[in-house]
């Protein structure tokens, strides 16, 4: 009980910090997400394309090549630590860039998702069935126009759901990028308890934010989700009609 | 000068061979039905034909032209070529009109209000007016496949390609699937048909090929081939329709 009076005085006196905290991992976890959609909606295309017994020698060598590459991108980000990323682009890249922490962290988060987002995207394409792009194939469609127009419109609804999930996870993991001074809410939440001593109380306190803000995140997805999933019931007014009748007959 | 040549059509699914030579003509304005058993390499060799599948030696000749030399635009050619499947594979994520003017906008470069009318005339044609705006997931079996059939009518096919388009419906959707294609065939537009469908076969094609074991066991007008097989492969198929 004490424990709760506690966390709820320092909220009240450092609600400032924990907001701003809060702000930033939203933004960075927000657009993190969305940019690593977008990388990951290239790689997992790339790593759709298939080696057709038709391609050239010089055509299957190049398609093998990317694919390699994009393999060693998947391999890196999923293998390391976000954490080590974190340090390491940030470190390596500051005399290039000169960035703030922030724009590191956005970065960093971006390609980080990107790779797992290229996973999620191409095993939403793989779950489209094949009849899909066949059928887009003979009327006469490019390959490319199937891909934009029929497959991958369709991938992203299926894979949905787990588009979502990176962006929970995205606005836990963004906490990691304390280690470069990116000022989200475990970093606003360590120097709180650092100054006042107290880290029980305010660590509470930023569990419970974490908390609401996956929370509330969830929520809101699944709306989306429901959304996107109900197919509009556009029967032509006959059909519809037909339904009344048919039950105007049954109560008589 | 025969609007499709096959020569000498051979397709291997690695150590299977599914076509041991394959030679036939497909006249402008005919209507082929292909039947055979199961694994015969009827729909392969159909799939041959708009490229689907590749095939390993020999030649697919439309308009006395290789469909497989490298200067053909593959693309362009199978817009020419219409094929309507045995799943429907309407795309899920669009309404019945924007299924039937999506290709000829973006293939063959026609105006949103041009497609649309195309696809509205051959809506009518199949009965599905009404749903033009529904979305195609919908649909039943039948009215799906009747919406497949007028999307590849939307392309202005030369020839048009059927594989065993009524096997996954019931009996009535059947009929109102066949009803469609036999109106399509008094048109005298060019179809090569893949179907267990004897009657539709005897009635409308005017030519039968029976496929066995990857080859052409026999062919020829469906009265003679039906009444007085001369194959005992073919005999012993027919016995059991």
């Amino acid at each position: 009980m004490e424990l709760i009076t506690n966390a709820f005085e320092i909220f009240t006196k450092y609600y400032p910090s924990f907001i701003l905290g809060a702000k930033f991992t939203l933004i960075i976890a927000f657009s993190g997400t969305i940019i690593g959609l977008f990388i990951g909606l290239f790689i997992g295309g790339i790593r759709a394309i298939k080696v057709e017994s038709t391609d050239s020698f010089v055509a299957r060598l190049f398609k093998k090549f990317i694919y390699i590459l994009t393999e060693i991108y998947i391999a890196v980000f999923r293998g390391t630590p976000m954490m080590v990323q974190a340090m390491f682009i940030y470190y390596a890249l500051k005399p290039v860039f000169n960035w703030e922490p922030i724009v590191a962290g956005i970065f960093i988060v971006s390609i980080n998702t990107g790779a797992y987002m290229s996973e999620i995207i191409r095993s939403g394409i793989q779950s489209v069935d094949k009849g899909q792009s066949e059928a887009a194939r003979s009327l006469g469609m490019s390959s490319m126009q199937t891909m934009m127009l029929v497959v991958l419109p369709q991938a992203i609804k299926n894979s949905f759901p787990s588009i979502g999930n990176e962006f929970i996870v995205n606005i836990k993991d963004s906490s990691v990028l304390n280690v470069i001074a990116v000022t989200e809410l475990y970093f606003q939440t360590s120097s709180i308890a650092g100054s006042i001593f107290k880290f029980e109380e305010t660590f509470f306190v930023s569990a419970l934010i974490y908390l609401v803000l996956t929370y509330t995140t969830s929520i809101i997805l699944r709306f989306i989700e429901k959304r996107m999933n109900n197919t509009k019931t556009s029967y032509p007014s006959s059909q519809t009609i037909d339904y009344v009748v048919n039950l105007e007959t049954e109560t008589l | 000068m025969p609007l499709i040549k096959i020569e000498n059509l051979h397709k291997k699914f690695g150590n299977l061979e599914v076509l041991k030579g394959i030679n036939f003509d497909i006249n402008k304005g005919s209507v082929v039905c292909l039947i055979g058993s199961s694994g015969s390499g009827k729909s392969t060799m159909l799939r041959c034909i708009n490229q689907l599948e590749t095939f390993d030696s020999g030649d697919i000749l439309f308009n006395d032209k290789s469909i497989v030399d490298k200067n053909a635009n593959i693309n362009k050619y199978r817009s020419k070529v219409g094929m309507v499947f045995q799943s429907f594979n309407l795309f899920n994520n669009m309404t019945v009109l924007k299924n039937c003017t999506l290709a000829q906008v973006k293939v063959l470069n026609r105006s949103n209000e041009e497609a649309k009318e195309k696809a509205l005339f051959f809506l009518k044609k199949v009965g599905l007016l009404n749903f033009a705006n529904a979305n195609a997931s919908t649909l039943s079996g039948g009215q799906k496949q009747r919406v497949a059939i007028a999307r590849a009518l939307c392309m202005d096919p030369e020839v048009l390609l059927f594989d065993e388009p009524t096997s996954s419906l019931d009996p009535e959707m059947v009929q109102e699937v066949l009803s469609v294609m036999k109106s399509l065939a008094n048109d005298g537009l060019t179809m090569i048909v893949v179907t267990h469908e004897m009657g539709f076969a005897q009635e409308v094609a005017n030519h039968v090929v029976f496929m066995d074991k990857g080859i052409i066991v026999e062919e020829g007008h469906p009265d003679e081939l039906f009444n007085n097989p001369k194959n005992s492969r073919t005999k012993e198929f027919l016995n059991h329709m």
